[in-house]
């Protein structure tokens, strides 16, 4: 999927210009971004980077200090009811009354809706797999039926836009599989767009067409999964002797970055990869002897940690 | 109005499920047994000192009693106005021939709300209406109850009512426990007794120029709409304090400080006149109607009336503004 063909789709979330501040403080600055209808999108950044406050700006929990959030075309702010008609949302833990049953919790929720079916809660009650325990209270479930009782309630509505608020916090691998696979399934049969937060990007990565990252309330990136890879297989590992004339030549050159040692005789840079044979004859020029030239694979977990400064550990 | 309808239902099943009419209907089934025992107690104790069941002994001895603290020089002059009122009253009573205290169950219930609606009753009302808000904030739900599509203000509203519901429920449960439970011990009947009431109180003195008879059922009627009205009042406070306090415990505990506050000014704090208009000074409006003097210099039926029903004007006014603009952080 390019990114061209998507600009061409309908945007069912439009932000500009997002801010946030409390007092002096500023939690949330100049964000923008669109999420196109039926694409997932990942809303990344280490823990405190103010996911969770934009979050509940979309949601109409918080009120920005700037900027607008329009949801299907609706503002959030003038026209509150039809924006919220769009989406369906579990902002962070999927917390339910658990003194009631998970069937209790569905009707109650369709009353707010005014005018969902008695099948469309069955249907959901069988999409997230729950019939078994739909009549027991909330108290005596597990943190996923929880979180798929959560889903469900958000998907009463069928909305066009599912924001999901680290859908994954607190899950064992199985579960946190399970979640991806019943999204991934959610976005082909309802051609619905979710918008996804994590602090890790590993969670998100094989879910997500395109992901944002942001950290310190500012957004760093706009990008799709492709471009992120691309952007991470430019580093080159070098071996060489002497390695401080070899950094030296290196450095000068225009489309080498971050050259660094790393070992006695090991520099690592970032170039682009078709450049390499042109500088290898340029270092044996001058007498340089290169032992090995190595693309390095960089994970996009590392990428992740780079663009984050490595705070994306939780 | 449909969605409206839709979630005071809504509102009213929360309440419902959390259990918290079941748990005032059982204070209530444990408490007042025990005043029905403690009344019949002194009924008996009062018939053993004076040796005889007859109602006009114990009042002329009560009114002996008044008189022979009243000859005493050490008591305070606020207190000796005090007295001299209530001997008044019973001489009231003893020359028209009226029983102030037959025993039955209506009695019961009069005596029990006239009793509780200082503090039983508010704190009922509290174990329903403290919660109402901060329950959701604190249960993290808020966050569900506020992304649907309706507006802050008509969720909110949604609560208000339902807690309006239960709160006259709650008062109705009141009246027809004590009823029944009190009639086991003292007879269903004393519908009709007549009791007095139209007591002013001016200048310290009681006027009894517009004191007339009112059947006992028509009296009792009076004493639940003032408790009821107290209800709504107190439940307004207990609402808005709801709305600003996120944690259930803190604001259960601004609410009890408050409602003791008032009793203990009311004991000690006759000097200190503006202390009117704390509401809590102001919830005992059955002593308006059966001729008790006020605590404090200043306070009248009307006084009390107008200043709870501006205290719910303003808890409520201020419940809406906060909720409707509040960031929910957390």
């Amino acid at each position: 999927m390019s990114v061209m063909s998507e600009q061409a789709q309908d945007v069912v979330l439009s932000v500009r210009d997002l801010t946030k501040k409390i007092g002096k403080k500023t939690l949330v600055e100049d964000l923008s971004f669109d999420v196109y209808q039926g694409e997932v999108f990942g809303f990344l950044g280490p823990n405190g980077a103010g996911k969770t406050t934009t979050i509940r700006m979309l949601v109409g929990l918080i009120r920005p200090t700037g900027g607008t959030i329009s949801i299907g075309g609706y503002d959030v702010r003038s026209s509150f009811r039809e924006a919220m008609r769009e989406i369906g949302s579990i902002v962070e833990n999927p917390e339910l009354y658990s003194f009631m049953t998970g069937w209790e919790n569905l009707k109650q929720f369709s009353r707010m809706l005014g005018d969902v079916p008695e099948e469309r809660i069955h249907e959901l009650v069988r999409l997230v797999n729950l019939e078994k325990r739909i009549h027991d209270r909330v108290k005596t479930y597990s943190l996923g039926m929880k979180q798929r009782l959560g889903i469900a309630q958000a998907l009463l509505g069928k909305p066009r836009l599912l924001i999901l608020d680290e859908p994954t916090n607190g899950l064992d691998p199985a579960g946190i599989r399970e979640m991806r696979e019943f999204i991934r399934n959610l976005v082909e049969q309802e051609n619905i767009s979710v918008f996804i937060s994590s602090h890790l990007l590993s969670e998100v990565q094989m879910l997500c067409d395109r992901v944002a990252i942001i950290q310190h309330g500012k957004m760093i990136t706009v990008s799709t999964i492709e471009e992120l890879v691309n952007s991470a297989i430019d580093k080159v590992e070098w071996t060489v002797r002497p390695a401080d004339k070899a950094r030296r030549f290196l450095e000068s050159q225009e489309d080498i970055r971050e050259v660094r040692q790393e070992e006695e005789d090991k520099l690592i840079c970032r170039m682009p990869p078709d450049r390499i044979s042109f500088i290898v004859s340029k270092l044996v020029e001058q007498d340089i002897e290169v032992d090995g030239v190595r693309p390095v694979v960089v994970t996009l977990e590392d990428l992740f940690m780079e663009l984050t400064g490595g705070e994306g550990i939780a | 109005m449909r969605e409206f309808l839709r979630l005071v239902w809504n509102e009213a099943e929360k309440i419902y499920r959390k259990k918290r009419l079941a748990i005032v209907i059982l204070i209530l089934l444990v408490l007042i047994p025990m005043f029905v025992y403690a009344q019949y107690k002194e009924v008996q104790t009062l018939v053993e000192r004076l040796g005889t069941s007859d109602w006009r002994v114990a009042l002329q001895q009560q009114i002996i009693d008044t008189q022979n603290r009243l000859n005493s020089s050490r008591i305070p002059e606020d207190w000796r106005n005090w007295l001299k009122i209530r001997m008044e009253q019973q001489q009231y009573y003893l020359e028209h021939d009226i029983n102030p205290n037959a025993p039955g169950a209506p009695t019961f219930v009069r005596e029990f709300m006239e009793r509780g609606i200082n503090l039983f009753i508010p704190l009922l009302v509290m174990i329903v209406a403290i919660d109402i808000v901060s329950g959701e904030r604190s249960e993290g739900t808020i966050k569900l109850l506020l992304t649907r599509p309706v507006r802050r203000w008509k969720i909110l509203l949604s609560k208000y009512v339902t807690m309006l519901l239960y709160i006259s429920l709650l008062i109705l449960l009141v009246g027809i426990i004590s009823y029944l439970i009190a009639g086991v011990v003292f007879g269903y009947s004393g519908w009709n007794m007549p009791v007095l009431t139209g007591f002013v109180v001016e200048n310290g003195s009681l006027n009894t120029e517009f004191v007339h008879l009112v059947p006992q059922w028509k009296y009792i009627l009076m004493a639940f709409g003032l408790g009821w009205f107290v209800s709504v009042v107190v439940g307004t406070i207990s609402f808005m304090v709801s709305v600003l306090i996120r944690s259930t415990p803190a604001a259960m505990g601004i609410m009890l400080a408050s409602l003791i506050a008032g009793g203990i000014l009311s004991e000690f704090a006759t000097a200190w006149e503006q202390a009117k208009y704390i509401y809590s000074v102001n919830l005992d409006l059955t002593d308006y109607l059966s001729g008790q003097m006020p605590p404090l210099e200043g306070l009248t039926m009307s006084f009390s009336l107008i200043n709870l029903a501006a205290w719910a004007l303003a808890s409520f006014v201020v419940a809406f503004m906060v909720f409707t603009r509040q960031d929910m952080l957390n």
